[in-house]
């Protein structure tokens, strides 16, 4: 651009890197201090931000290993962070799959064929997607809470239970990866369906090895989805050994009992890596959008 | 055919047979435990399954089925069930349905007279049988073989007997406590008729059942003699001075609990003071993420300014980090008396302000906490909209002279606005539902002082349903489901104006 630049101009400038420099230190100041705690001894400790005795009681205790404290009694961790960790874990990443098989299946149909009520699904699909699922929460207790009277495995407290609540949450999902598939060409399909593949050969061989950018992103925003998602898991989730990390991160802070250094422990170690993963799928969700886009 | 080709065109209807059959099964096990609606949905769906796989002309519904059952089942259905819960008495005074409350009162029992039996449990450490000495005459009898495994367990008949069989010894105090709950489900019929049931960890003796169930639906108290009526109307069953009796039933009360809302003056004015809340911190939230994430945006999209990628990857940092951790470490750091923050405070301006036990202190809090969490999504949109303006519109206001509060009030906001509106409306639905915020920070607390039902002046909408449902003593499943179901009518008036808003931009756009 050629704009004469006037002399306030360098003022400014250097006023919006004032500005931004001390909005990012206010935005920061959580994380910086959530650090701080969890490397000072003891749940109360007061002090500066850069802590002058490190100790590392709270992340022991967070990995699940006991140590001597001051008094030479043992600690105990109070709670079992590691299997809360690997529970989210392990609900997200089959609710992941689970989400991609019937949101894939589903695309495919919405983006290839011709069936009555198409144009109403596709709208129904994103119109109930509207309505939380914290609305339905009595019923999806009550519902479960019936499923358990026959079969304990579905029940309330049950991670089954979980998968299946979570299993209907594929309407955004059907409708990202049905975007994508329209802008792969069908002509590919149609090609290999001259060479004699039924339309699942054609879905399976074709068509999703081409997709699978996308794929990886919508399992990636279902597994996030997953492991944050509290209200339904608050509810169906009762046992300590049963819980997510969204649940029972805020065992640590109750009024009676409150352990600040060692959740700011268990914070770090369990937010760190789905911060991670959320800025990677952000990411490929912007490439692997474009990658697609062939038709522009 | 070859043999391959055999095994393809058969080996999918084989499965599918044998796929529909185990489910026909599992429906008549559902049917036979009591749980008809459960039986009749998995029936549906089974049929259905048949119906879609079986059928050519319906190939395309078989990529469907799967995904839209999942949506039907869980999300549709439960929504319904909410509205038609809204309308029954379900909460933790009538949890059961009618024919398990009636069962509950028809296993009830009280000790009768009669013969008792001092009682050992013998066993070889496989198989256990069970002694039964009459405490009176001092007669032995066995039983046979006890299978302590199955919940259910059929009645024993015991037969006289001289002495103990060989091989089989008492077992210990610790197994024999073990095995309690097991064997107080047993009923031994003893070679005389009388029916004896465990009363004592070594003693059998005769019991009956309390009640009995009359042809007209009452049930007689065989003890007292008196008569338990069930009563539809308010869900429990009654005795002859109409005082319920527990455990209640879940009966429908038709539009009771709306009426409560609406009208009940006790009700109604912490309702409308909650509801009003909800609309503020919502709309309060939209205005300050939009406008920081507004500004943020343009400042970011400035291209003399050096290191903006530096900058928008930490300001959109807040995003990033899950909302559960990120609100709870803000409780802690807000915390009263050993909250960092308070620390700062104290330590610059000698105040400590009651961040949770403050009405106007909590709500500031919270706008506070979700204007951070909230801006850099509105940021990223921005962001977005603004490199669809054109830039001569900037350089003709440059060459009119136009500095940079005009540039961004008359060319930048107007035109960012627009295309920004559904999602400010969107984002108003999300936060006017936002339940993990307020649950995680402040619980809806401090609480109204004046109130029946306990509701707190930080409560939102559906916070304080889910206090109703799930927190405060009483669980009224009922009622909660009846303010759900509101709250369900209000979020559909929001996507409405939603929908005409996001048409009337792209009629524009045309």
């Amino acid at each position: 651009m050629a704009i004469v630049l006037d002399k306030s101009h360098r003022w400014r400038v250097l006023a919006a890197h004032a500005v931004l420099i001390c909005l990012i230190a206010v935005i920061i100041f959580p994380f910086l201090m959530i650090l701080s705690i969890s490397l000072r001894p003891g749940n109360f400790a007061a002090g500066s931000l850069i802590p002058d005795q490190i100790s590392l009681e709270h992340w022991k205790l967070a990995l699940g290993i006991s140590y001597e404290g001051p008094d030479g009694r043992m600690v105990e961790p109070p709670f079992p962070v590691l299997r809360w960790l690997w529970n989210s874990v392990k609900v997200a990443t089959l609710s992941g799959i689970i989400t991609l098989l019937l949101s894939t299946t589903a695309a495919y149909a919405f983006s290839r064929m011709k069936f009555r009520g198409k144009s109403q699904a596709l709208s129904a699909l994103l119109l109930i997607q509207m309505f939380p699922a914290v609305l339905a929460l009595v019923a999806i207790y009550a519902i479960f809470d019936r499923i358990g009277n026959v079969f304990p495995f579905f029940g309330i407290n049950s991670h089954a239970a979980l998968l299946l609540a979570y299993a209907g949450g594929i309407g955004l999902f059907t409708w990202t990866i049905k975007g994508y598939f329209d802008t792969i060409p069908g002509e590919i399909e149609e090609a290999a369906k001259v060479d004699g593949a039924s339309p699942w050969q054609a879905f399976r061989l074709v068509l999703l090895p081409m997709a699978v950018p996308i794929l990886l992103v919508v399992f990636l925003l279902a597994f996030i989805h997953a492991i944050i998602e509290y209200p339904v898991a608050s509810v169906l989730l009762q046992g300590q050994d049963q819980l997510t990390l969204a649940v029972g991160s805020k065992l640590f802070l109750y009024e009676q009992r409150y352990l600040w250094g060692d959740f700011a422990a268990a914070a770090i170690l369990s937010g760190l890596p789905i911060t991670v993963v959320f800025i990677l799928a952000q990411k490929w969700m912007v490439s692997g959008l474009t990658a697609g886009g062939i038709k522009g | 055919m070859t043999q391959t080709s055999v095994l393809q065109r058969w080996a999918p209807p084989a499965i599918g047979i044998v796929l529909a059959l185990g489910a026909l099964y599992l429906v008549t096990l559902i049917h036979a435990a009591g749980e008809t609606l459960l039986a009749g949905t998995v029936l549906t769906v089974t049929a259905l399954a048949a119906w879609v796989y079986s059928s050519q002309r319906l190939y395309a519904y078989r990529y469907l089925f799967p995904g839209i059952a999942a949506v039907v089942i869980f999300v549709v259905f439960p929504m319904l069930y909410t509205v038609a819960i809204g309308f029954t008495n379900y909460s933790s005074r009538n949890l059961l349905t009618f024919e398990r409350a009636t069962s509950y009162f028809l296993d009830e029992t009280y000790q009768a007279e009669g013969r008792t039996y001092g009682f050992a449990l013998l066993s070889d450490g496989s198989i256990y049988r069970g002694r039964f000495e009459d405490s009176e005459t001092g007669e032995l009898f066995l039983s046979p073989e006890l299978d302590l495994e199955d919940p259910t367990p059929e009645p024993v008949v015991t037969q006289p007997a001289r002495q103990d069989p060989d091989g089989l010894a008492p077992v210990e105090l610790r197994e024999l406590i073990r095995l309690q709950p097991r064997l107080r489900a047993l009923t031994v019929t003893m070679p005389d008729g009388g029916l004896v049931r465990m009363s004592g960890l070594r003693q059998f003796a005769p019991v009956q059942k309390l009640y009995a169930l009359n042809p007209d639906g009452s049930l007689s108290n065989r003890q007292e003699g008196s008569v338990l009526r069930p009563n539809f109307e308010v869900g429990f069953y009654q005795n002859e001075a109409g005082e319920n009796v527990a455990p209640g039933f879940q009966v429908g009360i038709g539009a009771a609990h709306f009426k409560r809302i609406f009208t009940d003056e006790a009700f109604r004015e912490p309702f409308v003071r909650i509801f009003i809340w909800t609309v503020v911190f919502a709309a309060l939230t939209v205005l300050f993420a939009t406008s920081v994430g507004m500004i943020l945006a343009v400042l970011l999209s400035w291209e003399a300014l050096r290191f903006r990628g530096v900058y928008q990857t930490l300001l959109f940092l807040p995003y990033a980090v899950p909302g559960f951790i990120s609100i709870l470490v803000f409780k802690g750091l807000f915390n009263n008396n050993f909250g960092e923050i308070n620390l700062i405070l104290h330590g610059l301006f000698g105040i400590k302000p009651a961040w949770f036990s403050d009405p106007f202190l909590a709500k500031t809090m919270l706008l506070i906490v979700n204007t951070w969490l909230g801006y850099p999504y509105m940021m990223v949109l921005c962001m977005g909209l603004l490199k669809a303006i054109p830039s001569d519109l900037y350089e003709a206001s440059a060459v009119a002279g136009a500095g940079p509060l005009t540039n961004f009030f008359r060319i930048t906001l107007p035109l960012v606005i627009k295309p920004l509106a559904p999602l400010m409306i969107a984002s108003f639905a999300f936060n006017f539902n936002n339940f993990v915020l307020i649950n995680l920070l402040t619980g809806g607390r401090p609480d109204f002082l004046d109130t029946q039902i306990p509701a707190g002046t930080t409560d939102i909408l559906v916070s304080y349903t889910y206090r109703i449902a799930f927190e405060d003593s009483g669980q009224n499943f009922g009622l909660a489901a009846a303010i759900s179901t509101v709250i369900f009518a209000m979020v559909a008036l929001l996507s409405w104006i939603n929908l005409r808003a996001t048409r009337i931009t792209k009629d524009e756009a045309r």
